[in-house]
């Protein structure tokens, strides 16, 4: 039939096909716009409870008793949990994804503020708010460690009394008891002798703090365990619903196959929401005990306070360059705050994420990193906030040591770069410590923002504000910050990145349907980066069937293949490469039955868009949905009926988007308020699937990184009492302090991922934050100002003028 | 805990109820009336994504109790359709200038935007963000709202132009 229509042209049938590189709109739209999302909090089922925790007023103390009597006489209370009843099932402790164990509830003592104590069970959220308050339990406190530097120290007080004897740690030796781990990358000794041998050496001490990646959506979730056919739903914040099945498995001795993880739509994640946490825990041990469902949603206060905090490393950087500008070594210690339980979110190799990508864009000979492990009174965690594991840290470090060595150079901080990249002809390129870089071209990249904003022009104007600054004639300071980050994502080849033991591939199949459509299952999750839109996008491309009738589905561990989830960054470099691979399958056997139909050789035909065609007869061919429908109802000998396919994909090796971006600000030195007037973004993340989606992941990241920098920052105080976990404290910005955010691209294709895409989601958060901090005090370093910590709160950045005397 | 009798009206619809004088309006219009399109954020007042319509303003419904909205005239997310019960300009023009990811926050923005709409058909981008401040997105980073509510400004305009 298709035959006979008026043929269309090969560019009008790829713009209904709305493949990669299409901006187009997305399908979740028309649920969110119209308030009919399903988050876990609109999940009611029938007879379900609600949970709550008893939580510790202190840092650190002894639980000396728990009396739970006046809560369960509370109307409407139906269970009261403490570790005493989790521990014959041996689940007052659970592990963590960084070869820990953490306390699901208190076990004799309570090691951070908020811990989770109790949990009590009722009919609604008022009457179990009501019944917390009624649990009493009589605390003994106990000394308090908050500064990660005295925890080591002689009488600093143990914190981890269970691993006190034991000092084998799950990576290596422990010299302490809150010593967690050592581990080292590089070549100390070399490093060490070309610092030493340096004509000039830069040295700081930089804080990136302690924050929250504070989705709008707090964690929570819903257990119903049916105990009739002794079987598990789960429902939850899970950014790797597959990896929580595992675990929910091995933890409760519930068989795999009768546990069903269920992510719905997910408000946000950034980081949040890949661990495990006590509630889920508690909420399936409740479900189990009382055989209904419960749900357990965590307030703004617990998500900030208990769940899952980023960052909080304190690095000592030494860099070594020529006179003239040329960088001989990389030295870096970090001493890391990891909380009262290594509860860290890394692949189980690294400890310290993929820190050791902190030579960032630049060739250096040679560079050595140790990262040193502690405990703290402090909330667990150490998640990759919108980033890949520990790679913003390490983007914070090398582009602030830049800057810094710049100074001391007395060199423009881009030709310093500049003058130190990784060329072109370079790559692949294997860094000091060891990662092979894919692809870049970061001259280019570079040479194009500084058209793009004429540095040169901003270079002048800063001079000039300067001289009126100093005659008396402005208060105000103007700071250019540039950054070009080079991140690490994508995790990773199985061979080296596993989660609990399971290796970091990831999965897509699909079905396509005797008419033509499609469904495609996916072991990733979409907390808002589109997936549904994007991954038809590249299934379109591959099989020829429009992207609007493809649904691409994911989230529900029945349905979907396995997959390690969606966080680093990795959805596009390793689902996105199974999605296409899987695609590529169902071509494959598309041509296949193209040729049977056409009744020539297999090589003859050719697929063009949306069809298979005769190689020379383009007025012969068979389009996708000829093909499906002749899947279903064709025998044709030697093929099996149906159009189906799954792909697993192990990738060969991480993507590395680069980018440059370039932050203008003005200081008013009286209050310390730092107006940005201009902030340039490019991105290179390898081929732009959907250029709509990567502006809007761009633009989003930039604005946590204005959060991160300028304000953001998860304090507690000498007694161990978490300072500010609430949105009134925590600085999310808003549409006022927010600025419009300039865009823009080179693309340099991953020549090892089937469509050449990086992923993005992540670029703007690493390479923004060291933008931001770069401009505040570039607008200092006339007055020999080369470092200061963040958040540049108005503060801080008025406390930086009080010090240099500015203000008279 | 003695219930209160509550009685209004909730997009268009006469709402009758026995409910707990503390029960939180936000949670009355989720768990009682099932209208899960406000979502709750932080119970603080700070997020907005639990913003409805009440009596022609926008309150953040975590911070009122269900008692304090007897007589009130509601309108949730559920609630601001177009012409013919097809999407409002809003909701197109969200999902036309990719004004959302995640979804959590663009209920409340959304309800917002509708009552800034009112109160000033034709703002300037200034008077969007100041107007909006009270709403807040960890994934867009406004721009693209900004843009949203602009062009539904626009669209609004030109169609009430266009019947006069």
């Amino acid at each position: 039939m298709t035959e006979q229509e008026k043929p269309e042209s090969v560019e009008a049938r790829a713009a209904k096909v709305q493949g990669v590189g299409c901006a187009r709109k997305r399908v979740e739209d028309a649920r969110f716009t119209q308030g009919k999302g399903n988050y876990v909090d609109d999940v009611k089922l029938p007879g379900m409870l609600f949970g709550d925790f008893v939580r510790s007023p202190y840092g650190h103390a002894r639980v000396k008793s728990i009396d739970v009597s006046q809560a369960l006489a509370h109307p409407g209370v139906k269970a009261v949990l403490t570790a005493k009843d989790l521990e014959p099932l041996s689940l007052h402790w659970m592990p963590t994804l960084a070869g820990d164990k953490q306390m699901v509830l208190a076990d004799g003592k309570v090691l951070f503020q908020n811990q989770e104590v109790a949990f009590v069970v009722a009919e609604d959220r008022y009457a179990a708010a009501d019944a917390v308050d009624l649990v009493m339990v009589e605390y003994e406190e106990l000394p308090v460690v908050v500064d990660p530097f005295e925890a080591e120290k002689d009488g600093a007080p143990i914190l981890r009394e269970d691993i006190a004897e034991n000092l084998d740690g799950a990576h290596g030796k422990r010299r302490h008891p809150n010593h967690i781990f050592t581990w080292t990358e590089g070549d100390a000794e070399k490093t060490h002798a070309a610092i030493e041998a340096a004509e000039v050496v830069a040295e700081e001490l930089i804080h990136y703090p302690r924050t929250h990646p504070c989705p709008l959506e707090t964690c929570g979730c819903v257990a119903s365990m049916d105990k009739v056919n002794e079987h598990l739903t789960l429902y939850g914040t899970f950014q790797a619903p597959h990896v929580v099945r595992t675990v929910a498995a091995l933890l409760s001795g519930i068989p795999e196959h009768k546990i069903r993880v269920i992510s719905p739509d997910i408000g946000g994640g950034f980081g949040n929401k890949v661990g495990v946490y006590p509630g889920y825990i508690c909420s399936i041990v409740a479900s189990i005990v009382l055989g209904v469902p419960v749900k357990w949603i965590e307030d703004r206060m617990e998500n900030l306070s208990t769940t899952a905090f980023a960052r909080d490393y304190w690095m000592k950087g030494r860099i070594a360059a020529t006179k003239d500008g040329r960088i001989t070594a990389l030295d870096a210690h970090v001493t890391a705050d990891h909380g009262a339980f290594d509860a860290c979110a890394d692949p189980t190799k690294f400890p310290a994420g993929f820190f050791h990508i902190c030579t960032g864009s630049y060739d250096i000979p040679v560079a050595h990193v140790q990262v040193d492990g502690v405990y703290t009174n402090k909330a667990p965690g150490g998640v990759a906030y919108r980033c890949s594991f520990r790679v913003t840290e390490a983007a914070y470090l090398i582009e602030r040591m830049i800057d810094v060595l710049a100074s001391k150079l007395g060199m423009d901080p881009v030709e310093l770069r500049l003058k130190n990249f990784i060329r072109k002809e370079q790559f692949p390129y294997t860094s000091a410590l060891g990662w092979e870089y894919d692809s870049g071209d970061y001259e280019t990249a570079m040479r194009q923002a500084m058209e793009k904003v004429d540095y040169a022009a901003l270079r002048r104007e800063q001079a000039e504000r300067l001289e009126a600054f100093k005659a008396g004639e402005t208060r105000s300071l103007m700071g250019v910050g540039v950054s070009f980050f080079t991140e690490i994502v994508g995790a990773g080849p199985v061979k080296n990145c596993d989660i609990l033991g399971i290796g970091m591939f990831d999965s897509c199949e699909i079905r396509v349907h005797p008419t033509g459509a499609a469904i495609a299952r996916l072991g990733t999750i979409s907390q808002g980066q589109g997936h549904a839109t994007t991954f038809a996008q590249i299934l379109a491309t591959e099989t020829g069937i429009p992207a609007d009738r493809i649904t691409v589905e994911e989230g529900d561990t029945d349905t979907a293949p396995y997959g390690l989830g969606t966080y680093g960054s990795r959805s596009t470099p390793v689902a996105g490469a199974a999605t296409a691979l899987a695609g590529r399958k169902i071509r494959a056997k598309a041509q296949m039955i193209a040729a049977y139909l056409l009744e020539v050789h297999d090589g003859d035909v050719q697929f063009e868009v949306d069809r298979f065609v005769v190689k020379g007869a383009p007025e012969r061919f068979k389009t996708m949905s000829e093909i499906a429908f002749a899947a279903y109802n064709t025998p044709i000998p030697g093929i099996e009926p149906g159009l189906e396919a799954v792909s697993y994909y192990d990738p060969p090796n991480m993507t590395y988007p680069f980018g440059a971006y370039v932050c203008v600000l003005d200081i008013d030195v009286d209050t310390g308020v730092a107006d940005i007037r201009r902030f340039y973004a490019l991105d290179d993340c390898g081929t732009r699937i959907n250029p709509m989606v990567i502006e809007g992941q761009v633009h989003g990241g930039l604005t946590e990184a204005l959060a991160i920098a300028m304000g953001q920052e998860i304090k507690y105080d000498e007694g161990g009492n978490v300072i500010g976990a609430s949105l009134m404290d925590f600085f999310l910005p808003t549409f006022w302090e927010t600025p419009t955010w300039e865009t823009d691209h080179t693309v340099t294709p991953s020549p090892h991922h089937p469509i050449g895409a990086k992923g993005v989601g992540e670029s703007p958060n690493v390479g923004g934050v060291p933008a931001f901090s770069n401009a505040v005090i570039d607008a200092f370093r006339p007055f020999g100002v080369t470092h200061s910590q963040m958040p540049h709160d108005h503060w801080r950045v008025w406390s930086i003028a009080e010090g240099l005397g500015l203000h008279g | 805990m003695a219930k209160t009798h509550v009685k209004m009206s909730v997009n268009g619809r006469a709402v009758e109820a026995l409910a707990e004088p503390r029960m939180l309006l936000i949670h009355f219009l989720r768990e009682e009336l099932g209208l899960t399109g406000p979502h709750i954020g932080c119970e603080t007042g700070h997020c907005g994504a639990c913003t409805v319509d009440l009596d022609g303003r926008s309150v953040k419904s975590c911070n009122m109790f269900v008692a304090q909205a007897d007589g009130a005239s509601l309108t949730t997310i559920e609630g601001i359709r177009g012409e013919g019960g097809a999407m409002h300009v809003l909701q197109e023009m969200f999902r036309e200038h990719h004004g959302l990811q995640c979804g959590y926050c663009t209920p409340g923005m959304i309800t917002r935007a509708f009552r800034l709409l009112q109160e000033n058909p034709s703002p300037t981008e200034e008077e969007v963000r100041f107007g909006m401040a009270g709403n807040l997105c960890r994934c867009t980073g406004y721009q693209n709202i900004v843009k949203a509510v602009m062009a539904a400004a626009a669209s609004m305009q030109a169609s009430q132009e266009a019947a006069e």
